[in-house]
């Protein structure tokens, strides 16, 4: 657990950079600092690995305040990844990923094999290996960036603004992959990013802060979007915040009727739907597994006003119209 | 020319050496106090521009004053070949310093702060990171400053010590003009060789500047 406990940062004719900022980063999750520029998020993140010093108060790590540890042998256990990657021009990105294990005392020999088998891990081939960063694309670079903070395999990981310097079709992917990994490694993860969807997407605990360094609210992405604490968070989180609150409810609480209710339904010989009798292309199915941001989704742009749920078998189960969900949405919140 | 050479082959081929070592030496002994003075410009930033000013001005005094000036200070002797080392290699200080300033200030700020990051200590990151990223720019003023020591070995013919350069004087003595030819030529052929040399030998410690500018 990485904990701020009552952390200033005051710069010398600056004004306050991060004010009074307790919070505390759960184990093996990903916290994202999130807020418009020069609210401090960055300050705060940089401090966890002593880049930057607090004016008063303590960055702890599992209880020790990191003020106590040697710098260097601090940074060595805490992954670091930036905007742009800051990858080393002069090195391959081999050796770029071997960077800490050596610095570690790994034989050369030993952090090379293991580089390779993380560089597999992000998504990139042994072909890459041998390449120098100037011959990769953005998203590759931050993907030898991920496997570089990765490669000493260190309990916590720092990342500033990861992925905010790539196009978003990368970014989608690279997000993906963000959770697919963290899925499987279970880091403590903290993040900075302005993006409050990427913040929402990534993270399991979103702080938001405000300018002046102040932290205007922390908690689950639910939390953020069902009840903000105040305007600006509200704001923040966006218009739409409702709509996109449906994303944290499965579709496995909305009842269905049955298929006989929407005669316009055409299924094939095996009972899977096969499109719509008025046109439209295919039917939009959905599984209980699926979001109601997404069976919404459905509802709107299906021909017929409904979506249809199938079995793992890919057998149409039932139909939902917009009323079905609206009436859903009701006693969801009669019920809360 | 050639009859010159061959009733001259020894005394030009000692002259070539000599040339050799009194440009050289002093383009090493430079380039290694060079690194050390140039990063104190990076390291205390208030230093760069007193630094930077006093190489301008270390660099402007004319080499024969400079030649004339040293057995005073040093108290060497006037022919003595020392003087040429010392002159030679505080200009190459000169030129080199700031270079060695402005090739580690060309280093990306986000590399740097990464390498920190990474937990790199000060020392291990200026030896793994920032030089070997700063030596394209540091490589470039080191072909300046040994074509430059080059041609100023020459000048020192005129106090007596001066490698190619007493083919100079000696053909002029002598109103002669083969061994000034072969001066002339003799030392071109050296500047050219000598920068060759660095310019193959900076391609094979930064195979990584031939992909710089071509994707991402």
């Amino acid at each position: 657990m990485i904990t701020f406990d009552d952390v200033v940062k005051v710069y010398p004719g600056g004004g306050t950079a991060v004010d009074h900022l307790s919070l505390e980063l759960p184990t093996g999750r990903t916290t994202v600092l999130v807020g418009p520029s020069g609210c401090g998020k960055t300050t705060s993140l940089r401090m966890i690995n002593r880049m930057i010093s607090p004016t008063s108060g303590r960055v702890l790590i599992d209880g020790q305040d990191v003020a106590g540890e040697d710098e260097a042998l601090l940074r060595r256990r805490i992954g670091y990844v930036i905007q742009h990657a800051g990858l080393f021009p002069h090195r391959t990105v081999l050796d770029n990923v071997a960077t800490v294990p050596m610095l570690l005392g790994r034989t050369r020999r030993q952090a090379r094999t293991d580089a390779l088998g993380l560089l597999e891990r992000v998504g990139l081939s042994a072909d890459f290996a041998k390449r120098y960063p100037a011959q990769l694309s953005g998203g590759q670079q931050q993907r030898v960036g991920v496997a570089r903070a990765l490669a000493a395999d260190p309990p916590i990981m720092v990342m500033d603004e990861p992925f905010s310097a790539v196009d978003p079709i990368v970014r989608e992917g690279l997000h993906r992959e963000f959770l697919r990994l963290q899925q499987d490694l279970g880091k403590t993860i903290a993040m900075v990013t302005h993006d409050i969807d990427e913040a929402i997407k990534l993270g399991d605990v979103v702080a938001i802060f405000r300018q002046g360094g102040v932290l205007a609210q922390v908690g689950t992405p639910r939390e953020l979007l069902e009840q903000p604490a105040d305007e600006f968070v509200a704001e923040f989180v966006g218009r739409d915040r409702g709509l996109r609150s449906l994303s944290f409810d499965t579709a496995a609480g909305l009842p269905v009727r049955p298929v006989s209710e929407a005669p316009d339904l055409l299924l094939d010989d095996a009972g899977r739907p096969a499109g719509w009798r008025t046109g439209g292309g295919a039917a939009g199915t959905f599984t209980s597994a699926d979001s109601l941001r997404l069976v919404t989704d459905l509802t709107i742009t299906s021909p017929a006003g409904m979506a249809v749920r199938v079995g793992p078998d890919g057998k149409a189960e039932g139909v939902v119209s917009h009323h079905d969900i609206a009436d859903h949405l009701v006693r969801r919140r009669e019920t809360k | 020319m050639i009859t010159y050479l061959s009733n001259n082959g020894d005394a030009v081929l000692a002259a070539l050496r000599q040339h050799i070592a009194l440009a050289l030496i002093p383009v090493l002994i430079g380039f290694v106090l060079a690194l050390p003075i140039g990063y104190l410009g990076v390291r205390f930033p208030w230093l760069y521009h007193p630094l930077v000013n006093t190489c301008g001005m270390l660099y402007s005094i004319p080499s024969l004053a400079l030649f004339v000036f040293l057995p005073v200070l040093l108290g060497t002797k006037i022919l003595s070949p020392l003087n040429i080392v010392v002159a030679l290699t505080i200009y190459t200080v000169a030129l080199l310093a700031r270079t060695v300033a402005d090739g580690l200030k060309s280093v990306d700020p986000l590399v740097v702060q990464s390498a920190t990051a990474m937990g790199y200590r000060r020392l291990r990151r200026l030896t793994d990171v920032e030089l070997p990223v700063a030596l394209p720019v540091i490589l470039a003023g080191l072909r300046v400053a040994t074509v430059a020591n080059i041609s100023l070995v020459s000048v020192g013919a005129l106090i007596g010590v001066g490698g190619l350069g007493q083919l100079f004087t000696r053909g002029f003595q002598l109103f002669y003009v083969e061994p000034i030819l072969v001066g002339i030529i003799l030392s071109v052929l050296l500047a050219a060789a000598a920068d060759l040399v660095i310019v193959l030998l900076g391609r094979l410690v930064t195979p990584w500047t031939r992909f710089q500018g071509a994707a991402s």
